[in-house]
């Protein structure tokens, strides 16, 4: 056995409830989550036309505050962070100096001079290490929060009406990427306008104390409007549909946000350096002048589920290589994420097939999103 | 759950029923229907196809992976079940009846498959 087989995996504040709804579990990042609690296509589609509640307390909370908290995260991440107003969020990410993706974040901007960042579990060590590194010299602390938020997302068009009922806070007025304190079933929250499922939805950061009072809360006031539980199972296709990156998959430290089709979240014009400013300079102009791989969608037109890894193929060559890939419960046929050699990247692009164990199943080159919701 | 006394088990979680005219039918248990979560597409050998015990027979994918599919006994395939070929779904909602995968002629078998009790024990379910 290895070291790190012997450590026990973390358990959120809503552990014992999830084995007393017959959860599956499994380990995500060194936390023992809940996958998912029946049937995950059920799941995904109680997101989409109804309401489902996760447990995302794994995500790792940083917080940044101080005179200087604003021109700190100007430095450290890619994004215009000084820019954000109070009570706004941000999808932004932190580079290394050489342009690669440390992790992809979203910043609330809780005060003036307060900030909430938050990290994927996978991420949230070495991220927590790059700002407390990139803080030297900046009149700003950052603080590790992890243990100080359990994490609750109520997601899909049934979840305004259920938050509503327990909640005296302005919702309508909560834009998307959004974020105000308030109380919800008597638990103070940080209610934010924020998902990663393609639905309009909330995620509630509440202390760990209150997290079980708060999922029973929402679960009591959901259920006649069919609210779900669901697991990550279903936040993996869900997120999937909706055409958003997975950091381990569609984004690494060998990529840069242009190579990810997401250069538009690096902001050269905002004042001051920041690190990868360089490096993320010869990366634009590449990405426009030579793109190496691009980001694609990909929809079958069999039955065969792509998985990371799985090579994709033209011509009897290996042109490209799946990132993601899943059956979509919306679309009803397998899709899959996959950087693809900028000849074949165009929607439409015919003749391009994934390599499934040996046998060249053919698929159709599409645009992202696959799923988008209508407003 | 419950798995059925008067099927028998292979420890790759098939079950395997008594043999009408020389021909079993062979399906997956719950628990392993549980554990691969929603089944989306299954691949079946081919009638008339020879099969070994313990061998790769055909794929079972689910949202989250694929999974080998194993067949208990050696002989040949008499039927397929195109219903679950239409409707994988079938694997998770009735794993012991309409869930079934394929129907064979059996020529031998393996002398370690379970009882019903002895599968319970070894799956812990």
């Amino acid at each position: 056995m290895s070291s790190n087989a012997s450590v026990e995996p973390r358990r959120t504040a809503l552990d014992a409830l999830h084995r007393s709804l017959g959860a599956t579990m499994t380990d995500f990042a060194g936390w023992d989550m809940p996958l998912r609690y029946g049937s995950e296509r059920d799941e995904h589609l109680a997101v989409r036309t109804r309401a489902g509640l996760f447990d995302l307390s794994h995500m790792g909370e940083i917080t940044v505050s101080g005179p200087q908290a604003a021109a700190l995260l100007d430095h450290a991440l890619v994004g215009n962070i000084g820019g954000v107003k109070t009570g706004r969020a941000r999808y932004t990410m932190i580079c290394r100096a050489d342009g690669g993706i440390l992790d992809d974040l979203i910043v609330y901007r809780l005060a003036d001079t307060e900030y909430m960042v938050v990290a994927n579990a996978s991420n949230a060590q070495v991220v927590l290490d790059a700002l407390t590194e990139r803080a030297d010299g900046f009149d700003a602390e950052v603080r590790d929060d992890r243990d100080a938020y359990a994490l609750l997302a109520i997601q899909g068009p049934e979840s305004p009406g259920i938050l509503k009922s327990l909640t005296d806070a302005d919702l309508d007025g909560l834009k998307y990427y959004a974020g105000l304190p308030g109380t919800v079933a008597g638990v103070p929250a940080l209610i934010a306008r924020t998902g990663y499922t393609g639905e309009d939805g909330f995620e509630l950061f509440v202390a760990p104390a209150d997290a079980e009072k708060l999922w029973q809360a929402l679960t009591d006031a959901g259920t006649a409007a069919g609210l779900a539980p669901c697991g990550l199972s279903c936040r993996d296709t869900l997120r999937l549909e909706a055409g958003m990156p997975l950091y381990g998959h569609e984004l690494s430290t060998s990529l840069t946000p242009f190579d990810a089709g997401l250069g538009r979240v690096v902001k050269f014009e905002k004042e001051g350096d920041f690190v990868g400013r360089e490096a993320l300079s010869a990366a634009a102009a590449r990405a426009l002048e030579n793109p190496p791989r691009v980001l694609v969608g990909l929809a079958a037109e069999g039955r065969r589920v792509p998985r990371a890894g799985y090579p994709v193929v033209a011509g009897g060559k290996v042109i490209g290589e799946v990132t993601s890939g899943a059956p979509s419960p919306t679309l009803g046929r397998p899709i899959a994420m996959a950087y693809v050699d900028a000849e074949h990247s165009a929607p439409g692009t015919a003749g391009v097939g994934v390599d499934i164990r040996g046998s060249h199943e053919p698929y159709e080159v599409v645009a992202l999103p696959f799923y988008k919701r209508q407003k | 759950m419950s798995n059925p006394q008067e099927l028998r088990y292979s420890k790759e979680h098939e079950w395997l029923s008594g043999a009408d005219d020389g021909v079993s039918t062979v399906g997956i248990t719950e628990h392993a229907a549980n554990a691969l979560g929603d089944v989306v597409y299954v691949q079946l050998p081919e009638v008339g196809a020879a099969v070994t015990a313990g061998e790769t027979c055909g794929e079972l994918e689910s949202t989250k992976s694929v999974s080998d599919l194993y067949s208990p006994v050696t002989g040949e395939i008499s039927e397929i079940n195109q219903d679950v070929v239409d409707d994988p779904a079938l694997v998770n909602t009735a794993p012991f009846e309409g869930g079934w995968l394929f129907k064979v002629r059996v020529t031998d078998e393996p002398k370690d498959l379970l009882s019903a009790a002895e599968y319970t024990e070894y799956s812990g379910s």
